[in-house]
């Protein structure tokens, strides 16, 4: 049995689809600033000297990563409200995103602190800054052109991400399109059709931060 | 008790969890470990044919190509079992990402060790075998630690195709019981206690991957060292 795509149907539910789009990006958007602050949060807190500090937020950021995004996302979603704090779906899906990623992101974050020169500490040292005016002013700015591209991709993939959220009724991109393919008892069109508008957002992206890595690295 | 019976419902999922992620694990190793070495070939048609693999698979998410090769695919005729739409899309997915992995763990053996070979007389499958990829692999290893532990995670993800994993399981002891924070909390728990297994192992297998080559480099820079060259020369020295 093989179904014929039908062009008519695409044109039918395309403004519908579209018009989720602004939800995928609200939710990449938020999530991603979201991720990048915590990452760097975490990035520094890790590197405490006091052992009550960076131990437990390493253990804790360790939890994190080797445990699903969907299940943390049912766990956010269906746990919390239990305890007394109901969040909205795409709320609770931006927290979880957020939170699993930031603690990727502080990853990239450590490289690029790792990458700063020695010689930079030691002039801060010589010249008796204090604690935040030497990572404000001389670690962190050289830290990050560095690390913009890899920063960048985890945007990159937040975006794909979003489509999780559709597990826990957002009705973003791919939510939208399982709908429409329910109503009409037609999934094909959709389904290929939100793939395609994924890929067609992500590898222009996915290029450029290749193009802004390239130049970077040869500045 | 109810948290035993939770445990034991749970625990019912583990088989599938761990299936998916073993049979896609060897899908993953098989499609990268192609795909890396391919993009590096002579022939700019099969560079281009393994590059187009590993952009598409990266350009979307894995629920969106599960819900492709579920729901889609039968439509053109190619219908699989939900089990087998888990392991190759999942296999495939991850195994994109690896493919770059691979073809940067080639690249960065020393140009000297290819020399040194072909002044050996090797011919270039024997370079592969005996002196490329004994290297790369050093490389290679603990980032297809960090692959297979995301496979594990992307796996709960079968659970929205109707696989009965640990995941399922969960959503279906909530819409049961609604004892939410003890279902969910025990399945993070039983996702951490697997993917540490993961951990511990792929560990093991670095430490006799390396046996030799850090004592045989010892004094110049490691395997990481020289990873992250590329990143440590955008500071600028005094």
């Amino acid at each position: 049995m093989t179904y014929t795509w039908s062009w008519n149907y695409v044109w039918e539910f395309m403004p519908k689809l579209l018009g989720a789009f602004p939800i995928t990006l609200e939710a990449t958007a938020l999530s991603s600033v979201l991720a990048l602050l915590l990452g760097l949060v975490l990035a520094l807190l890790k590197r405490s000297d006091r052992l009550i500090v960076s131990a437990p937020i390493t253990m804790a950021s360790e939890f994190v990563r080797r445990t699903p995004v969907l299940v943390q996302l049912y766990f956010i979603f269906y746990v919390f409200p239990t305890l007394g704090l109901t969040l909205t779906a795409l709320a609770a899906g931006v927290l979880t995103l957020g939170i699993h990623y930031g603690t990727y992101t502080a990853e990239t974050y450590r490289a690029g602190i790792d990458a700063v020169p020695r010689g930079q500490w030691d002039a801060t040292r010589a010249l008796s800054m204090r604690r935040r005016r030497t990572w404000l002013n001389v670690i962190i700015p050289q830290a990050l052109p560095g690390i913009a591209a890899a920063q960048g991709s985890w945007v990159i993939l937040l975006f794909k991400q979003t489509a999780l959220l559709s597990a826990i009724t957002v009705q973003e991109l791919l939510g939208v399109s399982q709908q429409i393919g329910s109503e009409h008892f037609a999934y094909l069109e959709p389904t290929v059709i939100v793939g395609i508008l994924y890929f067609a957002a992500s590898y222009p992206a996915s290029v450029a931060v290749r193009l802004y890595e390239r130049r970077v690295a040869h500045r | 008790m109810f948290a035993a019976s939770t445990f034991h419902a749970l625990l019912s999922g583990v088989p599938i969890t761990v299936e998916v992620t073993a049979l896609g694990s060897v899908l993953m190793i098989a499609s990268a470990g192609s795909a890396g070495a391919l993009r590096l070939s002579r022939r700019r048609i099969v560079r281009m044919l393994s590059g187009v693999y590993i952009e598409v698979f990266r350009g979307t998410s894995a629920l969106v190509q599960l819900y492709f090769a579920y729901y889609a695919l039968p439509l053109w005729g190619i219908t699989l079992s939900p089990l087998a739409v888990g392991v190759v899309v999942l296999g495939l997915n991850e195994g994109s990402y690896g493919a770059e992995v691979v073809r940067g763990a080639i690249l960065a053996v020393p140009k000297g060790q290819r020399d040194a070979a072909t002044a050996l007389n090797m011919g270039r499958w024997a370079q592969f075998r005996r002196v490329i990829f004994p290297h790369a692999i050093t490389i290679i290893l603990p980032s297809a630690g960090n692959l297979l532990i995301d496979l594990l995670k992307t796996s709960s993800l079968v659970s929205l195709v109707t696989l009965t994993d640990i995941t399922f399981n969960a959503q279906r002891l909530r819409l049961s019981s609604g004892q939410t924070v003890q279902i969910f909390g025990l399945t993070l728990v039983f996702y951490l206690v697997l993917a540490t297994v993961i951990d511990l192992g792929v560990k093991a297998l670095e430490r006799r991957a390396g046996r030799g080559y850090r004592t045989h480099l010892a004094g110049g820079p490691t395997v990481w060292e020289r990873l992250r060259r590329p990143l440590a020369a955008h500071g600028r020295q005094p």
